[in-house]
């Protein structure tokens, strides 16, 4: 089942025509995403043909050819896609979104990182008046192993399971993707560092308590806002499976910034420490590394299985 | 990044709010000469970006153009909060009949801004939202709509706020949409005692997402207080300076965080976050690793890499020509994973450095870090 993206998804990918989706879209074509076109109002009416290497859980291995619509809505009524990645630059993000979501788009994960702040509010805000869901911006995107990727976590580090992930670092993502790469994941999210993103942890939580998938949720968190302790309060309230965390910036300063947007300790609030009560708090085993922490996911699939 | 006082007041200005007649200065004896302009009596002002000033004796009253002088040589040169004041602004006294507060800020959890205000507004704001909440209008401000005449209206009745403010907030709402803030605040906004509506203070924080539409933004971004941070900024470096002894450089703000983490768990203090970002080419590595070499305060460094869009190789090839460039002194710890990892690894046993050592997992390689750093 895995939430919000599986092999029936359709996906075009916004600025594919540039060096990052050329580069990505081939990487999900090798992952095994049904990529149904790329959008660029200037290149409307070609087609561009990928070499798609083997990848470990996808079928890759065949050339494919993707045709390019000059809008979203062009794409969506030519082949029925309900999801689309947008790699634009910064500047034409908000664009990209609200053409999306105007399109009737399900999904739209925006992996553009540098986004005005005040973009993030206007597109999210205007997606979610339209149903869409937005994950990201400057996320990684997500992956349902085996069966579709649309961002750029890579596909190969891990396979097909039972575990849930929700994280603000790609990463991190990637790091305890690779630590859990035996037991494997049903959708692992990216939903990004940014002040303002489309998708928060207490989505994905619900949707992976929903799903019945996923066994346990790994929750990979960061310094800055209090969406974590608000996942906490989430967590205590609804969630009935397992929940193992894990926060990174214990030891950064107060008032600096520490690379995600969003990622600032500002006075008293926004530290890993209080976050890290807030979720143990709400029953949430918490490690103090990635490696412990993926320790403590595999110790919790024991004990209930 | 944040803007001084002055700076906002500036802003302010350009947007049409009204604020009192100042100017900055670095000279205590050019504070004379505006305090004689200003018409003698002046408010002298430490120019720092932290709360507090007036408590630490950072805003004082200066009776003459003497004084003015004699004052801002005694608050030129303090430190508030570790922050030094390096200029003041001199402005004209307010004869105050009520003081009041607003703001928009980003609300993280709605996704959007709100406006706060307060008919309560000065120094004690902070204690008023947590004794009286309820003195304390907080409104959400719809971003398609904006603070419009009507919206401001009714921010100001919510809060108590005379009717007159409303131009100011619709203004403060303009200034943060066409500047890009993600904070402005007015502390205090005040009514005269000859009916005027002044901004007295302010507060602008400015999204560095947006300087690429915001063309004045590159000059005051060039104003980077530590020499390393400026030197990483200029070749498109994620660093910050930290006080320890451990140099960290990863590929991730999440993954570089969490070794700064690691490296203190294992009893050492990192001195630095750098990040070389997703996909770091040869040259960025050796960037960052030269960035970190010269920084005194280092005694080893950790690479700590998971190689998902970055390949390992490429840091592996990075770490070699760093080698090749700058003279390594310290011990260098690497810990490659992920994405061509088994290659990268073998780049770097080829080189045979003999201060370079791998690790194979992430809380090995920290330990190591750190006891390297930490035996001499």
């Amino acid at each position: 089942m895995a939430i919000y993206l599986t092999k029936e998804s359709r996906v075009l990918v916004q600025g594919m025509t540039g060096a990052e989706g050329m580069k990505h879209t081939r990487r999900m074509l090798a992952a095994g995403t049904n990529i149904v076109g790329g959008v660029n109002p200037r290149k409307a009416g070609r087609t561009v043909g990928f070499d798609v290497p083997q990848c470990v859980n996808g079928p890759g291995g065949a050339p494919a050819r993707v045709p390019v619509f000059g809008s979203v809505v062009d794409g969506v009524r030519a082949t029925g896609a309900d999801v689309t990645v947008v790699f634009v630059p910064p500047a034409f993000a908000k664009a990209a979104v609200i053409e999306a979501a105007d399109a009737g788009i399900g999904l739209t994960v925006v992996i553009t990182e540098g986004v005005p702040v005040h973009d993030s509010v206007a597109f999210t805000t205007h997606a979610a008046a339209r149903g869409t869901r937005v994950i990201g911006p400057n996320c990684p995107g997500l992956i349902t192993p085996g069966q579709s990727n649309a961002g750029i976590v890579p596909a190969d580090i891990t396979k097909p399971g039972r575990i849930g992930l929700v994280s603000k670092s790609g990463t991190l993502t990637y790091q305890l993707m690779y630590e859990l790469r035996d037991i494997g994941f049903s959708t692992c999210v990216g939903i990004g560092g940014d002040p303002v993103v489309g998708t928060s942890h207490i989505d994905c939580l619900a949707a992976f308590e929903e799903d019945p998938d996923t066994d346990l949720i790994v929750l990979i968190g960061e310094i800055g806002g209090d969406a974590e302790e608000r996942a906490a309060d989430h967590i205590r309230e609804h969630v009935t499976k397992p929940v193992v965390g894990y926060l990174a910036g214990f030891t950064a300063p107060e008032g600096k910034t520490m690379g995600h947007a969003g990622a600032i300790v500002s006075g008293s609030s926004g530290t890993a420490r209080a976050k890290k009560e807030a979720l143990e708090a709400a029953g949430v085993r918490v490690g103090a590394t990635p490696t412990e922490t993926a320790r403590l996911a595999l110790a919790v699939l024991d004990e209930n299985s | 990044m944040d803007l001084y006082e002055h700076q906002a007041r500036e802003l302010f200005a350009e947007h049409g709010i009204p604020v009192p007649r100042a100017e900055v200065t670095d000279s205590p004896k050019e504070a004379r000469g505006i305090a004689r302009r200003l018409g003698g009596r002046v408010v002298v002002k430490a120019q720092v970006k932290t709360g507090g000033r007036g408590k630490a004796g950072g805003v004082r009253l200066a009776a003459d153009p003497a004084a003015a002088e004699l004052t801002a040589r005694q608050i030129l040169g303090m430190t508030i909060k570790g922050h030094t004041v390096g200029t003041v602004m001199l402005a004209q006294p307010v004869d105050i009949e009520a003081e009041f507060y607003v703001s928009y800020v980003l609300d993280r959890a709605a996704g959007r801004f709100l406006a706060i205000a307060s008919a309560e507004g000065g120094t004690e704001i902070e204690e008023v939202a947590a004794t009286r909440p309820a003195a304390v209008a907080r409104i959400p401000v719809d971003p398609a709509e904006g603070v419009t005449p009507a919206k401001a209206g009714e921010i100001a009745a919510a809060a108590g706020l005379p009717a007159q403010t409303a131009d100011t907030l619709v203004r403060l709402w303009q200034v943060l949409v066409r500047e890009d803030a993600l904070l402005v605040e007015v502390n205090p906004l005040v009514r005269t005692r000859q009916g005027q509506i002044l901004a007295l203070d302010g507060k602008v924080t400015l999204d560095d997402n947006a300087a690429f539409r915001q063309s004045r933004r590159s000059a005051d971004a060039a104003e980077h207080g530590d020499p390393l941070e400026a030197a990483a900024a200029a070749k498109g470096l994620n660093y910050v300076k930290l006080e320890g002894e451990v140099g960290v450089i990863g590929n991730g703000a999440g993954l570089v965080m969490s070794t700064l983490d690691v490296v203190a768990g294992c009893g050492a203090r990192p001195a630095n976050f750098l990040d070389i970002g997703g996909g770091a080419s040869a040259e960025v590595m050796a960037d960052g690793l030269s960035v970190v070499l010269s920084d005194p305060a280092v005694k080893s460094v950790l690479v700590n890499v998971f190689g998902g869009i970055t390949a390992c190789d490429a840091v592996a090839e990075g770490i070699v020509r760093a080698l090749d460039t700058v003279r390594l002194t310290k011990p260098l710890v690497v810990r490659l994973d992920g994405n061509n990892a088994v290659r990268g690894r073998a780049i770097l046993d080829a080189r045979r450095h003999p201060l370079v050592q791998q690790a194979t997992t992430m809380d090995g390689a920290a330990r190591r870090a750190a006891e390297l750093a930490t035996a001499v």
